[in-house]
């Protein structure tokens, strides 16, 4: 009988191991979950937002008519390449709430003479000039995209969403809402020095 | 801040006038290409509600991709060459059933894995406890046992 | 003033939680029976403090005080009472105070129910009840008060989403952490196993009704979610695999799997280890699925709006909750007195071999919900892990389990014969063949409900089976079978209609999978031919209700120019806040749903008004949640088994401590 009870188990010290498995798990999952949080806060980690799959490549091909009462020439894929300049490029809609909150952020780009060329994306004519009018216009081109097909090639799933294009034609930043004050100053004007 | 750009996300669902269920009969006549089209669409996320696939959702989006889904198929596209024209457009966060590469080989082998590590953790604990419960009798308890026994029976 | 009352009443639930956590615990290391013998008291003044607090938040709710902050930001004079009551606990405040009253509910319960335990673990249960309650306390008092007032208060309050004014969404809440929080007292009992060093049975005397209870609230409180999920739209139907969904799913498996391997501890005193990581499991996961919906890290159309800085609150209270119980486990568990022995083919093994399923199936849907997170903490990529993939990921998995559903409970402990057992179950595998081939004779090529189905009869002539079994059937005369069918232990019951409640619930998801839907426009007079019916608009028209106004279409159902249902779908919209909803016409009959939803109403190219339907016919639909409610009948009735509710061997370390004191 002794010599029975002197025997250790032996699978013991692997047991031993096996018990820590689900502190470790949790420990792991801990500090991933508060590296997520600290990126909630400072807007780094975003799980709503959809990456755009264009960045680093050129827009698609397509061209779009104009917008006849707004005398503005019409946007098509030529018109992104071999640029002096980067520009931007924003969809948007007159029936759009943010639309309107961001558009004195685009008025003012058009201030400082930087390019930006709109899309409108699914809207009537006549209110798409409406409000060009009633807000103002900053852009030098405009397409109209009233099947929606063109913004789906741009991979578009709301508006507003703005693209700023390198001077080789690269798209190289897409936000998807309305620019606010913010995001001029932190993102748009900083990339658009050093892309230029 | 915050919050407000939460607002201005949720009014970023902001839809066109006519966004209801059905601006379409579009259906395709052909029973069998419908039903493709229908599987097509259960693997593809609506991205503006981002909670139900592009079948089910109402919004404009979903009926503009629908329309397009059921288009390609019409026109002969396989079901990999759909969804192939979606995700180069869209990434992997518009496929329902995630892609299988090297970011994702973990995910796929999960049952495996998890199945592996339920028998191994099993193996491991019983191993350790031997000797406890039914086990061989030693020489001498097997003599003792005989004799126990033959004292019974005489 | 009533308001002031219930912040007071959390104040002091707050002190009287951190009496009720340090002096048990202190007591019974001590072995101080004058300093255990606190607990219960406190536990339940507790309960009052938070019951006062829970119904001067619902008071300000009925009178519409919009000089709480809370109503005013989530309720409206104009909406019906019934919906003002329950839009207490509709929002992210409100629902926390309904958490922690169930959980001051489960420590009163124990106190209460509890003489019969022995007093140290007594003390330590409630004491670590009392170190949870008083975390979450904390965490409403500091982050989530939902009695800050606003002074001058608005002349009404800025309404509720409409989704959320409905009954269903009403009862979902109470039922699923009713679920939840009683998987925190099993979670309490398995740390007071830990710190006494101890599991014996009469630990899983008391473990096992604990989890039968929480995991039949759990089951109503997901169903119940379900079938909301599927009448009202935009919410992906009845089961979308969504995270928020997902966080629910997961400790009801964990809690299956607890409930089972409890039974082990219980009559075998084996898988001791097993079960205490399972208890601990179950309540953590409920701890996860608090934390993910609460925090803003998921996306998801289910998650409460809650920022970042709460997120960081409940991830530490995770953090002294989880991990230290964890780590206590980890310190603790090897030292526990080894198991007893069974052979591989036994009850006992095929509660394992149960287990190992589920647990798999919990690590898939666990990893499965976490994956798109973290791969984009680290990686920056967006992929999307939906339905398709956990379907495919968990069926290798369920099939096996619903495989040995049938044959487990007839497997004898210890060592058991499976020959005889798969023989009494012949005409089971039977019918099961049968409902296949029948499936995808009538049905067409439908494999998957033909799988279903052969799942559904298994289950259920399996239950069958194991009932007609223990009666002896077959082995004496039907009278005497049916004598000891009526006395057979109420747990046996129990096991066996819950089993077939979730073949009853497989019975409806298999049926669901041969729906059939139609998109059509029609004038009203028109008609369409759909599912053997005829549906005929009569039109549609304006309607006014409580908080909204409506347009709604009548349409007639025939079969063979006979009327036989009318239904009414309509489109709501509401002024406070601008929101339109749709509601579905659902007419429900044993075989099947038909559903009918509205659409957009324009006019066609003659210039003729159409409305556009859609209908949908969901064979079976009604069995999912009728399902669901019989495996919940079915834990219930367990529940009632005289041998749970005499814990003798508890009762007899009683006395043999009052001798020893004596």
């Amino acid at each position: 009988m002794s010599d029975r009870a002197a025997e250790k188990p032996p699978g013991a010290s692997r047991r031993k191991l096996l018990v820590y498995a689900p502190l470790a798990v949790a420990a792991v999952g801990g500090l991933g979950f508060w590296a997520m949080l600290r990126g909630l806060q400072d807007g780094s980690f975003n799980p709503r937002g959809v990456p755009s799959v264009l960045i680093g490549k050129p827009p698609p091909e397509f061209a779009l008519p104009a917008l006849a009462t707004s005398g503005l020439p019409a946007l098509a894929s030529a018109d992104l390449r071999n640029l002096s300049r980067p520009v931007v490029v924003n969809f948007w809609a007159s029936w759009c709430v943010p639309c309107i909150i961001e558009h004195p952020q685009l008025m003012e780009l058009h201030r400082q003479g930087v390019p930006v060329l709109g899309v409108n994306y699914k809207d009537r004519l006549r209110e798409a000039q409406g409000f060009l009018t009633r807000h103002g216009n900053p852009f030098q081109k405009l397409g109209v995209d009233q099947p929606g097909r063109v913004s789906i090639d741009w991979g578009v799933y709301g508006v507003p969403e703005t693209y700023i294009l390198d001077r080789n034609g690269n798209i190289r930043w897409r936000w998807a809402g309305p620019i606010m004050p913010e995001i001029l100053a932190q993102d748009v004007r900083p990339l658009l020095a050093r892309l230029a | 801040m915050r919050p407000f750009l939460l607002l201005v996300a949720v009014l970023l669902t902001a839809t066109p006038a006519a966004a209801q269920i059905g601006d379409t009969n579009y259906r395709l006549g052909d029973q069998v290409q419908e039903q493709r089209a229908r599987e097509i669409g259960k693997e593809l996320r609506c991205l503006v509600c981002q909670n139900q696939s592009i079948e089910d959702s109402d919004a404009s989006l979903a009926r503009d991709l629908r329309r397009i889904v059921r288009e390609q198929v019409e026109q002969g596209a396989s079901n990999e060459q759909v969804m192939r024209f979606v995700h180069d457009r869209y990434g992997d966060f518009v496929l329902l059933r995630p892609p299988v590469n090297a970011a994702t080989i973990l995910l796929w082998a999960t049952p495996a894995l998890a199945l592996l590590g339920g028998i191994f953790t099993i193996w491991r604990v019983r191993r350790r406890a031997p000797g406890i419960g039914p086990t061989e009798l030693t020489e001498a308890e097997r003599q003792r046992l005989a004799k126990l026994q033959g004292d019974q029976r005489a | 003033m009533i308001p002031e009352i219930g912040h007071f009443a959390l104040i002091l639930a707050a002190m009287l939680a951190i009496a009720q956590s340090g002096v048990p615990l202190w007591g019974a290391q001590r072995g101080d029976s004058r300093l255990m013998g606190v607990a219960a008291p406190l536990a339940m003044a507790g309960f009052v403090a938070i019951a006062i607090s829970f119904a001067a938040l619902m008071w300000a709710y009925a009178v519409n005080d919009t000089t709480v902050v809370n109503v005013v930001a989530n309720s409206h004079s104009a909406k019906p009472m019934l919906f003002k009551l329950t839009g207490t606990w509709g929002n992210h405040e409100g629902s926390m105070i309904l958490w922690v009253m169930v959980l001051a509910g489960c420590s009163a319960a124990v106190a209460g129910f509890g003489r019969d335990l022995p007093s140290a673990l007594q003390a330590r249960v409630l004491g670590v009840l009392g170190l949870i309650s008083l975390g979450f306390l904390a965490f409403i008092l500091m982050t989530s008060n939902p009695f800050d007032r606003v002074w001058p208060p608005p002349p009404d309050g800025q309404g509720l989403n409409p989704l959320l004014q409905d009954i269903g969404l009403a009862i979902h809440p109470p039922l699923l952490y009713l679920g939840y929080v009683g998987y925190a007292v099993t979670f309490a009992f398995a740390v007071a196993a830990l710190i006494e060093g101890r599991v014996d049975a009469a630990w899983g005397r008391w473990v096992r009704p604990w989890s039968l209870a929480a995991w039949s609230f759990l089951t109503m409180g997901i169903s119940i979610g379900s079938w909301w999920a599927y009448y009202e739209l935009g919410w992906g139907g009845y089961w979308f695999w969504d995270p928020v969904e997902n966080a629910s799913l997961l400790p009801w498996l964990a809690g299956t799997a607890l409930l089972h391997s409890a039974i082990v501890v219980e009559k075998r005193e084996a898988l001791k280890v097993w079960t205490v990581l399972l208890a601990l499991l179950a309540f953590a996961l409920s701890l996860l699925g608090t934390f993910l919906v609460r925090s803003g890290v998921l996306n998801s159309v289910h998650s409460f709006a809650s920022d970042p800085a709460r997120g960081i609150f409940i991830l530490c209270l995770l953090g002294i909750y989880v991990a230290g119980a964890f780590a206590l486990f980890a310190w603790r568990a090897p030292s526990m007195a080894p198991a007893g022995v069974f052979s591989p083919i036994s009850r006992e093994g095929g509660i394992v071999l149960n287990n190992l399923l589920l647990c798999s199936i919990t690590a898939v849907v666990f990893v499965g919900t976490l994956y798109p997170l973290f791969l984009d903490l680290l990686t920056g990529q967006m992929i999307s892990v939906g339905a398709p993939f956990f379907n495919s990921a968990t069926a290798p998995l369920a099939l096996p389990l619903v495989m040995g559903m049938a044959v487990g409970p007839m497997l004898a402990w210890k060592r058991a014969a499976l020959w005889p057992v798969l023989q009494r179950l012949w005409w089971a595998a039977c019918m099961a063949m049968l409902a296949f081939i029948l499936t995808l004779t009538l049905a067409g090529w439908h494999v998957l409900s033909a799988l279903g189905f052969a799942c559904a009869f298994w289950l259920i002539c399996g239950a069958a089976t194991d009932i007609a079994d223990r009666s002896g059937v077959g082995r004496t005369s039907l009278g005497n079978a049916w004598n000891r069918a009526r006395n057979l232990p109420r747990a046996a019951w129990g096991a066996a209609i819950a089993h077939a409640g979730m073949g009853v619930t497989i019975l409806g998801v298999a049926g669901m999978g041969l729906a059939t839907e139609k998109l059509v426009a029609v004038p009203p007079g028109g008609s369409t031919q759909f599912a053997g019916y005829e549906w005929r608009l009569e039109g549609v028209r304006d309607f006014m209700g409580p908080n909204f106004t409506a347009r709604k279409a009548t349409i007639t159902v025939l079969r063979d120019g006979q009327v036989v249902h009318v239904m009414e779908p309509s489109k709501r919209y509401f002024p406070i806040g601008g929101m339109t909803t749709t509601e579905a016409a659902i007419r429900t009959s044993p075989a099947r749903d038909l559903y009918a939803v509205l659409g957009e109403e324009r006019p066609n190219e003659a210039g003729v008004a159409e409305a556009v339907l859609r209908l949908h016919d969901n064979p079976l639909a009604p069995w999912i949640w009728i399902g669901a409610g019989i495996m919940s009948l079915g834990a219930g009735l367990s529940l009632t088994d005289r041998r749970i509710r005499i814990a003798a061997p508890a009762r007899r370390r009683k006395e043999t401590e009052a001798e020893a004191t004596a």
